[in-house]
C-alpha cells in the first residue's frame, strides 16, 4: 500500500497543530497523560511497535468486518445522471465507522497498560462501538451520554448495556454531546493514572485528532483503491458528513494529496444557519460554515460561540452531528481551500434518509443522510464520478425519523402514518 | 517583586479565596469580595464565567451557570473590578477561550490590557498548560501581570521544573486529582503533593522565590492549619465559599466569618509547624 506508506512518512512529524489549529489546551493534571498518549501514538501507530497496527488491522478484519464494500448505487446514478458510489461504513460491525477508532483506541489503551476505558457519546454510535471494543478486549468501560441524547437514541443505550458498559446520564446544559465531553474530561482528570479516554472524533487535544484520523483513514484508503479498480480513475468528488469530523477526515485523508478530487464536508444546517443571539443558540451545527476560531475541549478550532466566547448550544435532528466544535485538521483544510464546507438542513437530511431507503434498500444514519441530502441538492457541481460515504446505518434513528417525518410534509417519505396505529 | 508575591510574603501564611463573578449578580459579588477582604483574604481570585468549565466540580459549575444566567459578561466583569477597592490584590481566573475572544479578533492582548487597566494583578487559566502559554505569558509580562501556573499531582520531573521556572506570583498546587469542590478532609493526595514539593529539587531561583499555595478541596480552618503546617505558603478556598453564597441567609456576614476562620487556621498552622519552611516574612498580624 504505497499511499499509506507515504502517509506514514509524512505524519512522522508529530506536530501538535494543523496551521494555527489544534494544540493541547487541557488542565495541567491531564498533560502527562496526553504526552504519554503522544508517545504511544508515535511508537505503536506510526512505528507499528510490537506489531500493534498488524493486530489492529487483523481485528478490524475479523471482528469489525473490514474491508467494507464500495457499492455502485444504481438508482441514484440514474437519478443524478452520473456515477454514484457509496462507501458502506454502515456495514462495519456495530453499524458505523465509529468502530475503526474505538477498537484502535481500546487496543492502544491495552498496549499502554491502562485498566479502564471511558468515553462520551452523542448519537450513541461511538459509545456502542467503544462498549463493543471494550467487551471484545476485556476492559471495564463507562460511557457518558447527555440526557436528551439518551432519550432520542435508546436502542444504542440498550446495546451499550448489553455489552456490560455503564451508561452515565449527563443533565447539564442541553444534555447533548458537548456536555458529555465535559463530564468525561472531569472523570479523566480524576482517574487519569489508570484510565484511557477514548475520544469519539477527530477533536480534543493533540494527539487525538491525528490518532483518530489515522484509525479512520482506512475508509479513504480502501475507497481510493476500490474506485480505481471499479472506475479506472479517481473520483471527481468525495462527500461525507461532518459532526466532529471523524468519518470526514477518515474518508478524505487518502485523497488530500489528490488535488483533482474535490472534498465536501457536509454539516448539519439544522433549521436555519442564522444565530439566535438572544438565546445564545445556534439552530444548526454548521461549525465549518459559520463558526469562528477559538478553544474548546483541548484544541484551537472553529466553534459556534458568542462574541464574548461562550459556547453556543447547537442543534441538529441528528444527535451525532449536534456539536459546537469540529476537528482542527478540518478547520485547517477548509482555511487553505482543500475542503469545501457545506450544509443541508434537517428536512433535506430526512429526505435523504427516505430516498436512500426507498431507492437503494439502505437505511442510512441521520448523520450520513446529510451527505445524501447534499448529493440531491448539489449533484450538478460534483462531477461525473462521486463517492459518498455512508458513515452508518439508521436503525438507531427510526423513532426520531418517524416522529420528525409525521411533523413535516416530506417529498421522499413513504406514508408513515400507518406506523402510528 | 509582583503585587501578588508581595502580598503573600507580607501576610504569610496567606489566605487566597475564589468567587465566581456574577453569582448571583455582580452587585452581590462586590459585597462578597469586600466581606472576604475584611475577613482576612490576602489574595482574591474572581472567576470570569465560561460555559464549559471542564476543571470545575459541581459547586463552581453551578455558580458559573447562575452567573451566566444572570447575564454576566466580560465587560460587566471588568466594570466590577474597576469598582472594587480591596486591600487584597485581585486575580482573574478564567478559561482560555474567554481571553482569546475579548476584542475584535482571537488575540490575548486586549484582555490583558483591559485587566491591567482595571487593576488586576494576575491571571489563572485552568485549561492553559505551560506548553501553550507563550502568547499570554508575553502579554502579561508587558503589562506587569502575573500568570499563575497550576502544578497537579501528576506533574513530575522535567515538567515540574519547567513550570516552576516559569511561575510568577505563586504556584497553585492542586492538592488532588479531579475537579474543584469542597471536601470534608485533607486527603492523602494533599499530603503527598506537599511532600513531593518538598522533595523536588526544583531549579533556582523559583523554588525558593515563588510561594506555593495549595487548593482543591480545602473547606475548613483545620484544613488550612494542616496545609500550612505541612509547608505551604498559602491555602486556596473556593467551593466552600460558594456553598455560602448559594445557601446562606446572610452571605456577607458568613463569608467574612469564614475568611476569619480560614485565616486563623492558617496562622495556627504556621505557629505550630515545625517542618514548615516559611519564606522570609514579617510575623502576620492577628486578624
Ligand atoms: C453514523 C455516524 N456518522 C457520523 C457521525 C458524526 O461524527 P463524525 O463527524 O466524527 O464522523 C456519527 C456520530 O455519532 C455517526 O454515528
Amino acid at each position: 500500500m504505497s499511499t499509506s506508506d507515504h502517509d506514514h512518512r509524512r505524519d512522522r512529524d508529530s506536530e501538535a497543530t494543523f496551521g494555527e489549529y489544534g494544540g493541547q489546551y487541557v488542565p495541567e493534571a491531564l498533560m502527562p497523560a496526553v504526552q504519554e498518549l503522544e508517545d504511544a501514538y508515535e511508537r505503536y501507530v506510526l512505528e507499528n511497535e510490537d506489531g500493534f497496527m498488524d493486530e489492529f488491522r487483523e481485528r478490524m478484519r475479523d471482528f469489525g468486518g473490514r474491508p467494507t464494500p464500495l457499492q455502485r448505487a444504481e438508482r441514484l446514478s440514474e437519478r443524478y445522471d452520473r456515477e454514484i458510489y457509496l462507501k458502506r461504513e454502515d456495514l462495519v460491525h456495530g453499524g458505523a465507522h465509529k468502530l475503526n477508532n474505538a477498537l484502535g483506541q481500546v487496543l492502544l489503551a491495552k498496549y499502554m497498560g491502562k485498566e479502564r476505558i471511558i468515553a462520551e457519546t452523542g448519537a450513541g454510535q461511538h459509545g456502542t462501538a467503544t462498549a463493543m471494543a471494550a467487551a471484545h478486549l476485556d476492559m471495564p468501560c463507562e460511557i457518558y451520554m447527555g440526557r436528551t441524547d439518551i432519550n432520542r437514541q435508546r436502542p444504542n443505550v440498550y446495546r451499550m448495556r448489553m455489552n456490560g458498559t455503564e451508561v452515565n446520564p449527563v443533565t447539564a446544559g442541553s444534555g447533548t454531546l458537548k456536555e458529555a465531553i465535559n463530564e468525561t474530561m472531569r472523570d479523566w482528570a480524576t482517574t487519569v493514572e489508570t484510565t484511557h479516554y477514548v475520544i469519539g472524533s477527530v477533536v480534543g487535544p493533540h494527539p487525538f485528532p491525528k490518532l483518530v484520523r489515522d484509525f479512520q483513514a482506512v475508509i479513504g484508503q480502501e475507497a481510493r483503491e476500490q474506485i480505481r479498480e471499479r472506475a479506472g480513475r479517481l473520483p471527481d468528488s468525495v462527500v461525507a458528513c461532518a459532526g466532529g469530523g471523524s468519518n470526514t477526515m477518515g474518508t478524505f485523508h487518502a485523497f488530500v494529496p489528490d488535488d483533482e478530487v474535490d472534498l465536501y464536508a457536509v454539516e448539519a444546517g439544522g433549521s436555519s444557519l442564522e444565530i439566535d443571539e438572544e438565546n445564545a443558540l445556534a439552530p444548526n451545527s454548521a461549525t465549518l460554515s459559520t463558526g469562528t476560531d477559538g478553544v474548546l475541549h483541548g484544541a484551537m478550532t472553529k466553534l459556534l460561540q458568542s462574541e464574548d466566547g461562550q459556547i453556543m448550544e447547537s442543534h441538529s435532528v441528528s444527535a451525532g452531528l449536534d456539536y459546537a466544535g469540529v476537528g482542527p485538521e478540518l478547520s485547517h483544510l477548509v482555511d487553505i481551500g482543500r475542503v469545501t464546507p457545506a450544509s443541508v438542513d434537517d428536512e433535506a437530511a430526512l429526505n435523504g434518509f427516505h430516498r436512500l431507503s426507498n431507492l437503494e434498500g439502505i437505511i442510512p444514519a441521520l448523520e450520513s443522510s446529510h451527505a445524501l441530502g447534499y448529493l440531491e441538492e448539489q449533484h450538478e457541481e460534483l462531477g461525473d464520478l462521486v463517492v459518498v460515504n455512508v458513515s452508518g446505518r439508521g436503525d438507531k434513528d427510526l423513532e426520531t425519523v418517524l416522529e420528525e417525518t409525521e411533523n413535516r410534509d416530506l417529498e421522499a417519505a413513504p406514508d408513515v402514518e400507518v406506523f402510528g396505529q | 517583586m509582583s503585587d501578588i508575591e508581595a502580598a503573600i510574603r507580607e501576610h504569610h501564611p496567606a489566605l487566597i479565596t475564589y468567587l465566581t463573578a456574577g453569582d448571583p449578580s455582580l452587585e452581590d459579588t462586590k459585597a462578597y469580595v469586600e466581606a472576604l477582604d475584611r475577613g482576612g483574604a490576602d489574595l482574591i481570585e474572581l472567576g470570569l464565567p465560561f460555559s464549559e468549565p471542564i476543571a470545575e466540580g459541581p459547586t463552581i459549575q453551578a455558580a458559573i451557570n447562575r452567573a451566566l444566567d444572570a447575564g454576566t459578561t466580560p465587560a460587566g466583569f471588568f466594570e466590577l473590578v474597576d469598582d472594587l477597592e480591596t486591600e487584597a490584590p485581585l486575580l482573574v481566573m478564567t478559561y482560555y477561550n474567554m481571553i482569546l475572544q475579548y476584542g475584535d479578533e482571537p488575540d490575548v492582548r486586549p484582555f490583558v490590557e483591559r485587566a491591567a487597566e482595571a487593576g488586576l494583578s494576575g491571571i489563572i487559566v485552568p485549561d492553559l498548560p505551560a506548553e501553550e502559554s507563550d502568547p499570554l505569558r508575553a502579554a502579561c509580562d508587558d503589562h506587569g501581570l502575573d500568570l499563575v501556573f497550576i502544578v497537579a499531582p501528576t506533574t513530575e520531573g522535567e515538567r515540574l521544573e519547567r513550570i516552576m521556572s516559569q511561575a510568577s506570583g505563586f504556584v497553585y498546587v492542586q492538592a488532588r486529582l479531579g475537579t474543584t469542590g469542597a471536601r470534608a478532609d485533607v486527603s492523602n493526595a494533599t499530603h503527598d503533593s506537599l511532600t513531593r514539593l518538598e522533595e523536588y529539587d526544583v531549579s533556582e531561583p523559583c523554588s525558593d522565590g515563588v510561594p506555593k499555595a495549595v487548593g482543591f478541596g480545602v473547606s475548613e480552618g483545620d484544613h488550612a492549619a494542616e496545609i500550612i503546617e505541612a509547608g505551604a505558603d498559602g491555602v486556596i478556598v473556593g467551593s466552600a465559599l460558594i456553598d455560602i453564597v448559594a445557601e446562606s441567609d446572610d452571605p456577607v456576614a458568613d463569608l467574612e466569618a469564614k475568611a476569619e476562620e480560614l485565616k486563623r487556621g492558617a496562622i495556627r498552622g504556621a505557629d505550630g509547624g515545625t517542618d514548615a519552611d516559611p519564606i522570609d516574612a514579617p510575623e502576620p498580624e492577628q486578624p
